[in-house]
C-alpha cells in the first residue's frame, strides 16, 4: 500500500493556491516558510490568525497561507489591517509585503500605524525593486543600481527601513537577510508574541530581476553577498544599519513595551462606560 | 453626565451630518474610520463621541486612502463600518471602493458634496460628484447610491445604506450636500423596535464547503467573517467562487463582473425608491434630488396654483439609476425639466430614458441652489 507522503507543514498551506508564482531564486519562499515554521512552532490558532498583503511577488503570500486572508489594493495592506485589529483584537493579524508596497506607495500608512503603535505585525520581504512589473526602480534600491528605470546608476537614496521603523515608534525592528532561517523564524515567533506595532525587514534575493541588472545572475551570487556582507549587531543604532555591497547590518534594533492603541483604545471604552448614564 | 445608549424615539432638533451619526449607529454602525473635511466633518466629530459609548471604533486614519482600507478591514473582521467625506476625499477613496465592490464588502460611505472641481468651494453646497459615485473607480462595477433631502433623511437614508450594503453587499454611498449637511431641522426618531435592521447573511454550510464568493439565487454570496473559523481568501484580482486569483481566466472575469453589476440591476425594483408628487396628470415633470428637490416641490406647488399641471419626480436611489420610472412619467408628460447643481450629470440619465420627450436643463454652481422661483420658470417656460 502506498503511503500519501504529506508535508509537515501542510496545514498552513493553502494546497489549492500552490504552485506558487515565484522565479527560482526567489527568497519569498523563504519567508514564507520562516513564518509557518514560527506559526508551527508556537502552535498558532489558525482560525485566530489573518495574513494581510498589498501588490507585488510577496503580496501573493496571503493566500498561500491556510488561514483568513486578504490581497487588498496596492500600498493598502496596513490601513486595511489596521480596521481588521481594531474591529476584533483577538485577531493575530499579520502583513507580508514588499518593500515598494510598504514603503514608496503604503509608505505613508506605515509610518502612522507605527506611531499610533497599532498590534499588527509587518514582515516587509525587501528585494531592492519592483519585482512583480519588471525591476524598477524603488525606495529601497541602492545607490549606482541598475534597474529598468535607472539604467545610468540609481540616483535616489534609499529608506533605511529599520531606522524608518524605529524612529516612527514599532515596539519590535529587526532585519535579517533569507540566509539566516534560524534567526528569521525565532525573530518571527518573537514578533508574534509582542504587544504592539512589530517590524521585521527580510533583505531577500531576486536574482531574475534585480539581480541580473546587477552582476548577480543566481539565487547562488545572491545569497553569497549576503553571507559575505552580513554582520550580526544586535540592538546597535538603527541609524547606523546600513545595506550596500560591503556590509549588511543585521539583528534585532529594538525591543521595547509601549502601550498599543487597542489597549489604549479598550482601557478608554472601560472609563467611558463608567461616566455614561441612561436616557 | 453622557447620555448611553441611542437617542430616545420623538422629536429632535439635529444637524445633518450629527442625523447622519446618529442613523449610522441606530443602524449598527460599529466601526467609523476618517479623516477631517469641510462640511463631512461633524459627523466624524459626533461618532468620536458616540462610537465608545456603544463599545464601537471611532480612528481618525491618516488620509481617506487608509479610512476606506480600514473599513474594508473592519467589515471583513464583522462590524458594519462607514467612514465620511466630500469631493477631494471621495476622489482619494476611489480605488477602494473598487475593492469594496469586488470582494464584495458591505460598508457605507457618507459623500457630503461640495463645490468642486479639486479644493473647490469647501463649504458650499454641490451635487458634482453623482457620476464620480457611479463611475468613479475603474472597471465595471455597480454601487447603490442615495441622496437625502431633508435632515430626517440623513438619518433614515443612513439606516437604509446599511442595510441595502449588508443586503447586497455592495459598498453604499449616501450622497448628501453641504446644506443637508449643515442644515438643522426636526427629526422624528422612530422607537428602536420600530428601526428595521438587516445584517449580512452568514454562511449556512461548515468551513470545508464554504466557497466566499459563490452566489445564491439572489446572486449575492453569503458572507463569513474573519476569525469565524472559515479560513476565506479574498483579493482585489479576478476570482473564482473561491476567492482565488484566476487572472488569465475570461470566462472568470465575465462571470464575475457580470454578476457583480447584475446583483443590483436584477434585484432594482427592491432597491430603488423614488417619490412623487402630483404626478399623475402632469404636463411638465420636474425630476430633481437632493437639497434641489425641495425648492423643486415648491415651484411645482406654486405653478398648481398658477394653473400649470406640473409635478415632482424626487429621486431617492441616484444608482441604480430609477430609468424605468423615469421613462414612465416621460411617456406621461410633455416635458421634462432638471434642475441641478452641476453643469448636467444625471439630466444625461433623464435625457436617456425620457427618449423623444423633451427634457430642459438649469444648471446652477456656486453658494445657492435653485430658488423655488427659478424652476417655477424652468417649469412655465417647457409646458
Amino acid at each position: 500500500m502506498v503511503q500519501e507522503i504529506v508535508h509537515p507543514l501542510s496545514k498552513y498551506l493553502r494546497s489549492a493556491m500552490i504552485p506558487h508564482i515565484w522565479c527560482s531564486g526567489c527568497g519569498n519562499g523563504v519567508v514564507l516558510n520562516c513564518f509557518v515554521h514560527a506559526l508551527d512552532e508556537l502552535q498558532k490558532d489558525l482560525d485566530k490568525l489573518v495574513v494581510v498583503s498589498g501588490i507585488g511577488c510577496i503580496g501573493r503570500t496571503a493566500g498561500y497561507t491556510n488561514a483568513d486572508s486578504f490581497h487588498t489594493t496596492h500600498g493598502r495592506a496596513i490601513p486595511f489591517a489596521t480596521g481588521v485589529k481594531l474591529a476584533n483584537p483577538e485577531l493575530e493579524v499579520v502583513v507580508i509585503s514588499g518593500d515598494g508596497d510598504l514603503f514608496a506607495i503604503g509608505g505613508n500608512h506605515f509610518i502612522h500605524a507605527a506611531r499610533r503603535n497599532i498590534g499588527i505585525k509587518v514582515i516587509c520581504a525587501n528585494n531592492f525593486n519592483y519585482g512583480m512589473t519588471g525591476g524598477q526602480q524603488g525606495p529601497t534600491t541602492p545607490l549606482e543600481s541598475l534597474t529598468t528605470t535607472t539604467p545610468y546608476g540609481n540616483i535616489e537614496h534609499p529608506f533605511n527601513l529599520v531606522h524608518l521603523a524605529a524612529a516612527s515608534g514599532a515596539t519590535y525592528v529587526a532585519r535579517w537577510t533569507t540566509l539566516h532561517v534560524r534567526r528569521l523564524t525565532q525573530s518571527i515567533k518573537r514578533m508574534l508574541e509582542k504587544e504592539g506595532f512589530c517590524f521585521i525587514e527580510v533583505v531577500s534575493p531576486c536574482p531574475e530581476i534585480f539581480g541580473r541588472n546587477n552582476k548577480m545572475r543566481t539565487g547562488l551570487e545572491m545569497m553569497d553577498w549576503f553571507k559575505r556582507a552580513s554582520v550580526i549587531e544586535n540592538f546597535s543604532d538603527p541609524s547606523k544599519a546600513e545595506i550596500n555591497s560591503e556590509r549588511i547590518v543585521v539583528g534585532e534594533f529594538v525591543n521595547i513595551k509601549r502601550v498599543s492603541y487597542e489597549k489604549f483604545f479598550h482601557e478608554k471604552l472601560a472609563q467611558i462606560n463608567e461616566k455614561t448614564v441612561e436616557w | 453626565m453622557i447620555k448611553k445608549g441611542t437617542l430616545p424615539a420623538g422629536a429632535h432638533f439635529l444637524s445633518g451630518d450629527i442625523a447622519c451619526a446618529e442613523g449610522a449607529i441606530a443602524g449598527g454602525c460599529r466601526f467609523f474610520a476618517g479623516y477631517p473635511i469641510t462640511p463631512a466633518t461633524e459627523i466624524a466629530e459626533h461618532l468620536s463621541q458616540r462610537m465608545p459609548e456603544f463599545g464601537g471604533i471611532y480612528i481618525q486614519m491618516e488620509d481617506e486612502i487608509a479610512s476606506m482600507a480600514a473599513v474594508i478591514g473592519a467589515s471583513y473582521a464583522g462590524l458594519k463600518a462607514m467612514t465620511a467625506t466630500s469631493g477631494p476625499g471621495f476622489s482619494l477613496m476611489q480605488e477602494n471602493i473598487g475593492l469594496a465592490a469586488m470582494t464584495e464588502t458591505p460598508c457605507v460611505i457618507v459623500d457630503i458634496m461640495r463645490g468642486g472641481p479639486s479644493t473647490g468651494q469647501p463649504t458650499l453646497p454641490g451635487q458634482q460628484d453623482v457620476m464620480q459615485a457611479k463611475w468613479g473607480s475603474h472597471g465595471d462595477y455597480a454601487i447603490i447610491a442615495l441622496s437625502p433631502s431633508s435632515v430626517q433623511e440623513m438619518f433614515s437614508l443612513t439606516i437604509e445604506a446599511f442595510n441595502l450594503s449588508e443586503t447586497y453587499r455592495v459598498p453604499t454611498l449616501l450622497m448628501g450636500d453641504e446644506i443637508v449637511a449643515h442644515m438643522w431641522e426636526k427629526v422624528v426618531i422612530p422607537p428602536a423596535s420600530e428601526i428595521r435592521i438587516v445584517n449580512r447573511k452568514k454562511p449556512k454550510v461548515s468551513p470545508s464547503r464554504y466557497s466566499p464568493f459563490m452566489p445564491d439565487d439572489d446572486l449575492v454570496p453569503s458572507m463569513a467573517c474573519f476569525g469565524e473559523g472559515y479560513r476565506f481568501h479574498a483579493t482585489g484580482l479576478t476570482h473564482d467562487e473561491h476567492g482565488y486569483p484566476r487572472t488569465q481566466s475570461s470566462e472568470v472575469q465575465s462571470r464575475l463582473v457580470r454578476r457583480l453589476c447584475e446583483k443590483i440591476s436584477t434585484n432594482e425594483d427592491k432597491i430603488i425608491k423614488v417619490e412623487g408628487v402630483m404626478l399623475e396628470d402632469a404636463d411638465v415633470a420636474v425630476v430633481a434630488y437632493g437639497i434641489v428637490a425641495r425648492a423643486a416641490l415648491s415651484a411645482v406647488k406654486k405653478a398648481r396654483e398658477t394653473g400649470i399641471k406640473a409635478g415632482l419626480l424626487r429621486l431617492i436611489t441616484l444608482w441604480p439609476f430609477p430609468e424605468r420610472i423615469v421613462a414612465k412619467v416621460a411617456k406621461e408628460a410633455k416635458a421634462i425639466v432638471v434642475p441641478e447643481m452641476n453643469c448636467g450629470q444625471m439630466v444625461r440619465e433623464v435625457e436617456r430614458a425620457a427618449k423623444t420627450t423633451p427634457v430642459a436643463f438649469l444648471s446652477k454652481l456656486g453658494e445657492d441652489p435653485h430658488t423655488p422661483k427659478e424652476i417655477f420658470e424652468l417649469i412655465r417656460r417647457n409646458v
